[in-house]
């Protein structure tokens, strides 16, 4: 049986990936939606083109928002430390009491 | 006078990050033997969130995005402001794909570069040889192309030479990275991003009230020409398969990028991963929209340079009174500086634990006193520092022009290896090499020849080839060593 927390860290990078999809689906569809017209036809926000608004000055903390809903929802503390038999070189390192879900036969 | 109080600044910035590294030294004194490595080229594993957050910010974000970038965004308008937005992900991409396995595998590797993790997984000698040279080629044109852009913008602000530019943040850049390590190149990271957000805030206020405000600004840009307030520029000159290509090349290729990659070895616990996944975004996404903003913008203050990389320089000087314009020039020398101590550290890294320490000692640091071991690590890294530095007072051309491909270079090499080593089971050795090779040729072939695949950026067809070059290379060679396999996936 793999290492359980494998488990989580790749439900978690899959989480990332889609907030990048995300981000970039955004982005591309402020930017190209409100954005390919001709400038004369342009709507401003705030004296901004609208295209400009929503894909640079807004993308990024709703990006930011997203993501402490998601990290907050989705996303576990697990231990970090190595288990008990310790890395290739064996100087026994900091063991701070992980689970220690592994056996190896190295 | 005056450019004494733009000197005020930039020397209170200084003499705080060397004072911050001399503070860091008292936990290198502490450590001892195999626990000086791990101090000296990791900081112990012990960054917080804040600090995670800043320092990949920091080290990503470099001289470009302070004069380059916006540079670019002069000439061609928000469609540029637009192609660095997609810059936004780079600390929670980098993270949250690579974060926990790679903290929890540095922890039970004793991993603290990229290449130490490279030879765990695929165990093969040409590798950490291929790897260890790409990095220090790559790093040293980066960090030479970094001090001569440090120089430049130091001698356009505050009217000194660009020797003595050089010599103030060259020296003290060398010397707080030899004598205090990862940990102070991390601390002095979070204080110089700190620095760099000010640095864009001064600049854009600047500019928001030189150019009578954002309505104000945009109209006359309009009016200037009308292309740059467009997504694709004047005249298209930004085509749609090459700002797509963007989100690649500073996209996802910035997993293969050692130098923001190895600080997922760095952090404490979870919480600071997930607390600097967040900060980081909005950090990142805050201080490139103002700068890159401020050079779009500066197009309507200051009509008519002769070159973009002129423009931030320009406005602290016309538009700042001397202190401010030196918080400013304080920026561009903090994403500067804080850009090459970590690609210095990652070299001197390279030389005495990859090379040294494997080789000479065969893996065995219990072989020497370690005292010498502690002697040599400062001694690598201030030696290369200074190298590098003496070569920006009289840049060799080979080295500018490495830089180029550094970039990209660097994705090319490392990219494959590092994501499929570290999600692909039966990833091996021979198909690492392959994708390296393929990638490092590939690449500079396409930049030089500056052959137009589909009007994409070189990048993007090299990571194409690299990968299917891995896949072809994994079918031929040995297959992955089981106990490898199962070190790694804990089975």
């Amino acid at each position: 049986m793999a290492d359980k927390r494998y488990q989580q860290a790749d439900r978690e990078a899959l989480i990332t990936l889609a907030m990048y999809v995300f981000f970039f689906v955004w982005w591309t569809a402020s930017a190209f939606a409100l954005g390919s017209g001709e400038p004369e036809e342009y709507s401003y926000v705030l004296g901004l083109p609208s295209w400009f608004f929503f894909s640079c000055i807004l993308g990024y903390p709703v990006v930011t928002l997203l993501l402490w809903l998601v990290v907050r929802r989705f996303f576990k503390d697990m231990p970090l430390d190595t288990d008990p038999t310790g890395g290739e070189t064996g100087q026994g390192g900091a063991v701070t009491g992980g689970p220690a879900p592994l056996k190896e036969g190295d | 006078m005056e450019r004494l109080a733009i000197l005020l600044p930039v020397a209170g910035y200084i003499l705080f990050t060397m004072l911050l590294a001399l503070w860091c030294r008292r936990y290198l004194a502490r450590s001892g033997g195999g626990g000086f490595i791990e101090e000296y080229f990791i900081g112990g594993r012990s960054m917080g969130g804040f600090v995670l957050a800043m320092t990949i910010i920091a080290t990503y974000t470099s001289a470009s995005s302070f004069i380059g970038g916006p540079g670019v965004a002069y000439s061609l308008g928000l469609g540029w402001v637009l192609l660095a937005m997609i810059q936004v992900p780079t600390a929670f991409l980098t993270l949250g794909v690579l974060g926990k396995r790679f903290a929890i595998l540095g922890r039970r590797l004793k991993a603290v570069t990229i290449v130490d993790f490279l030879y765990a997984r695929y165990r093969d000698d040409r590798i950490v040889v291929f790897c260890s040279v790409a990095l220090l080629v790559f790093f040293m044109a980066s960090m030479l192309a970094q001090f001569i852009g440090g120089g430049r913008v130091f001698q356009a602000v505050t009217g000194y030479s660009y020797e003595a530019g050089l010599a103030i943040f060259g020296v003290s850049v060398v010397l707080y990275t030899t004598i205090g390590g990862f940990r102070a190149v991390a601390l002095t990271d979070a204080v110089q991003g700190i620095v760099m957000v000010l640095a864009a805030v001064v600049v854009m206020l600047a500019v928001l009230d030189a150019g009578g405000g954002l309505a104000n600004s945009i109209q006359t840009l309009k009016a200037t020409d009308s292309g740059l307030i467009t997504p694709h520029g004047p005249n298209n000159s930004i085509p749609g398969p090459f700002l797509f290509s963007f989100w690649i090349l500073v996209g996802l290729g910035i997993l293969g990028l050692p130098q923001t990659v190895q600080r997922c070895f760095g952090y404490r616990d979870s919480k600071a991963m997930h607390r600097a996944m967040i900060l980081g975004t909005l950090i990142i996404g805050f201080l490139l929209l103002c700068t890159h903003l401020a050079g779009a913008l500066g197009r309507a203050v200051l009509p008519g340079l002769e070159s973009g990389d002129l423009v931030m320089p320009t406005l602290a000087i016309d538009l700042l009174p001397p202190f401010w314009a030196g918080v400013f020039v304080a920026g561009p020398l903090a994403a500067i500086m804080s850009t090459v101590d970590s690609m210095l550290l990652l070299v001197s890294a390279s030389i005495v634990k990859d090379l040294y320490i494997r080789y000479q000692l065969k893996g065995d640091v219990a072989k020497i006193p370690p005292r010498k071991i502690s002697a040599m690590s400062l001694g690598c890294t201030l030696v290369v520092g200074l190298l590098v530095f003496l070569a920006a007072f009289n840049p060799p051309d080979l080295l500018v022009w490495i830089n180029l491909f550094a970039f990209g270079g660097l994705e090319a090499v490392f990219l494959w290896p590092i994501v499929l080593g570290l999600y692909w089971r039966k990833a091996n050795a021979c198909g690492a090499l392959a994708s390296m090779a393929c990638g490092v040729g590939m690449f500079m072939l396409l930049s030089i020849t500056k052959w137009p695949v589909l009007g994409l950026h070189p990048i993007v067809p090299t990571l194409a080839c690299s990968g299917l070059a891995f896949a072809v290379g994994q079918r031929l060679g040995r297959p992955a060593n089981p106990a490898v396999v199962r070190l790694f996936w804990g089975d």
